[in-house]
């Protein structure tokens, strides 16, 4: 018995890594750009398309397929920022979630068009059955384990560009105040495409982990942004450990949901945030600044 | 040649107008004042020369060349820099981090961390610290020291003494002395006459958006100012 729900909330807390990765692009965009990028679970599905895709022309596995995929998601994000999205940024927060909704749309319909709706997967080999025993009856899926790991080094890789470095300074200091960081030599509307860059590449790497562990199909976009966007409200705003803290909170509730009865695994998530967003509506761990 | 100068400068908040074809010089190693009523447009100066507000080419000349238009991040790597109004420190950032904004454009020359530290040797102490968590004080040290890191040419002064107990403004005074007396040249905006009087080589008084009065302040009698000032 205890056995058994130690195993729930450890598969739980596992899940939790993979929606971290789901937010953390989320997060920065929101963070950097006080923008809500509504296409960000659609480009979570397209890094899995065009992992599909490098696997299928070069002959590589997904993990390997991350080496073009990654730089691929990266370059796009750059140049959708500078060449459309930053059009639509100035004091009016209803143009860009307009253009983000049109992205979404855009994205799914021409994914349709290309891939058709049979729902596809990639397939990383032994990895994916393969478990790791932790103590006695308790194991837990090697494959969950590595998505888990990968979101955490994401995460610490984050935190030290963001302290660490001039440029990731740079990041926090627009995010404070764009007029001032000008004032200091950044340019913002560069420092908004290298954002919406690394967003879009730990998106790739969150579309590539997810479509290893179960199938993916062109709509299934709005439905990672879901999840996204709990973690990211539960963990609190521009916190990059709030939102792994966030992603765990989630899977251990659905996780415990599914538990109890198979059917209310997505509710007891979606109660879990509700009830966040009831006792502390800014989150768990707050840190990006009103302005 | 000037430093820099300004000639039939415009400026304006979308429809409305706030400077009228203003005309200003500043020579290398000069200190010069503008001071005036609230709303005469000091601070809009200031934020037309970084670039924060738009200008025309040629209305604007630093060291030679016309930087009117130029977008702020690029006229701070030309070697001008501002203190901003009300301090404007970057709150998630420590005072460090904050300090090292200031060196992101990466000039040249002397200003270096250790030497902002022995300038105000209390904020290395807090070097550390959330820069929303120091004083007034402290905090305009800050603000000083960032706008230093970027090694400026020009180094532009909004209100510093803005909302500080006056033992405060005056510790920030000699230390603002001790930069000028290193060769930097300083455009300061001042509301304190008397201050600014004191520690500038030049003065010029604006008045809704024009130049009302200018010249030396020994040249400059108590009438003349405060008829520069409030324009009665």
């Amino acid at each position: 018995m205890l056995a058994e729900w130690t195993n729930t909330i450890v598969q739980g807390v596992l899940l939790g890594g993979l929606y971290a990765l789901f937010a953390t692009g989320l997060s920065l965009v929101f963070g950097i750009m006080r923008m809500v990028n509504i296409a960000h679970g659609d480009f979570i599905v397209l890094a899995a398309y065009v992992a599909l895709v490098v696997g299928y022309a070069l002959g590589l596995g997904p993990f390997a397929a991350l080496v073009v995929v990654v730089p691929a998601m990266a370059l796009l994000g750059y140049v959708l920022q500078r060449g459309v999205i930053n059009r639509t940024l100035g004091s009016d927060m209803l143009a860009p979630l307009q253009l983000t909704f049109g992205l979404s749309i855009l994205l799914q319909n021409g994914l349709l068009e290309i891939f058709s709706a049979d729902s596809k997967r990639l397939h990383a080999g032994t990895i994916e059955v393969a478990s790791v025993p932790l103590a006695k009856g308790v194991a837990v899926g090697a494959y969950p384990l590595t998505i888990f790991l990968v979101a955490v080094c994401v995460l610490g890789s984050l935190q030290l560009f963001f302290t660490r470095t001039s440029l990731g300074r740079a990041f926090r200091a627009t995010s404070d105040d764009e007029t001032i960081a000008a004032l200091m030599g950044v340019e913002g509307r560069h420092i908004y495409g290298l954002a919406m860059a690394l967003a879009l590449a730990v998106a790739a790497v969150a579309g590539v982990m997810i479509a290893v562990r179960t199938s993916f199909a062109p709509s299934d976009g709005p439905a990672r942004l879901l999840y996204a966007f709990e973690a990211v409200i539960i963990g609190g705003m521009g916190s990059l450990w709030g939102t792994l803290a966030g992603g765990i909170v989630l899977g251990v509730a659905q996780s415990v949901g599914s538990e109890l009865d198979t059917g209310w695994g997505i509710l007891a998530g979606h109660l879990a945030f509700l009830g966040i967003l009831v006792f502390r509506p800014t989150g768990l761990f707050p840190k990006t600044r009103d302005r | 040649m000037s430093l820099l100068s300004t000639s039939r400068l415009d400026a304006f908040y979308g429809d409305f107008q706030a400077l009228f074809s203003l005309d200003f010089e500043i020579d290398e190693g000069e200190t010069v004042a503008i001071i005036g009523a609230n709303g005469a447009g000091k601070s809009t100066f200031l934020r037309t020369l970084t670039g924060l507000i738009r200008s025309n080419p040629n209305t604007i000349v630093f060291k030679g060349d016309p930087i009117g238009g130029l977008a702020p991040s690029k006229v701070v790597r030309l070697g001008l820099a501002m203190v901003p109004e009300g301090r404007r420190l970057f709150p998630s950032l420590s005072v460090e981090d904050n300090l090292k904004m200031g060196a992101y454009c990466a000039r040249r020359g002397d200003w270096t961390l250790r030497r902002v530290y022995d300038l105000f040797p209390v904020l290395q102490e807090r070097r550390a610290t959330p820069s929303t968590l120091l004083s007034g004080g402290q905090q305009q040290m800050v603000a000083i020291g960032r706008a230093l890191m970027s090694n400026p040419d020009l180094l532009l002064c909004d209100e510093i003494s803005l909302g500080l107990a006056p033992i405060i403004i005056k510790d920030i005074y000699k230390s603002l002395a001790g930069i000028i007396k290193t060769g930097t040249s300083v455009v300061m905006v001042e509301q304190d006459v008397q201050r600014a009087l004191e520690i500038s080589s030049r003065v010029y008084c604006f008045l809704e958006g024009r130049v009302s009065l200018t010249g030396r302040p020994e040249n400059l009698d108590e009438v003349s100012v405060s008829k520069a000032y409030f324009g009665i």
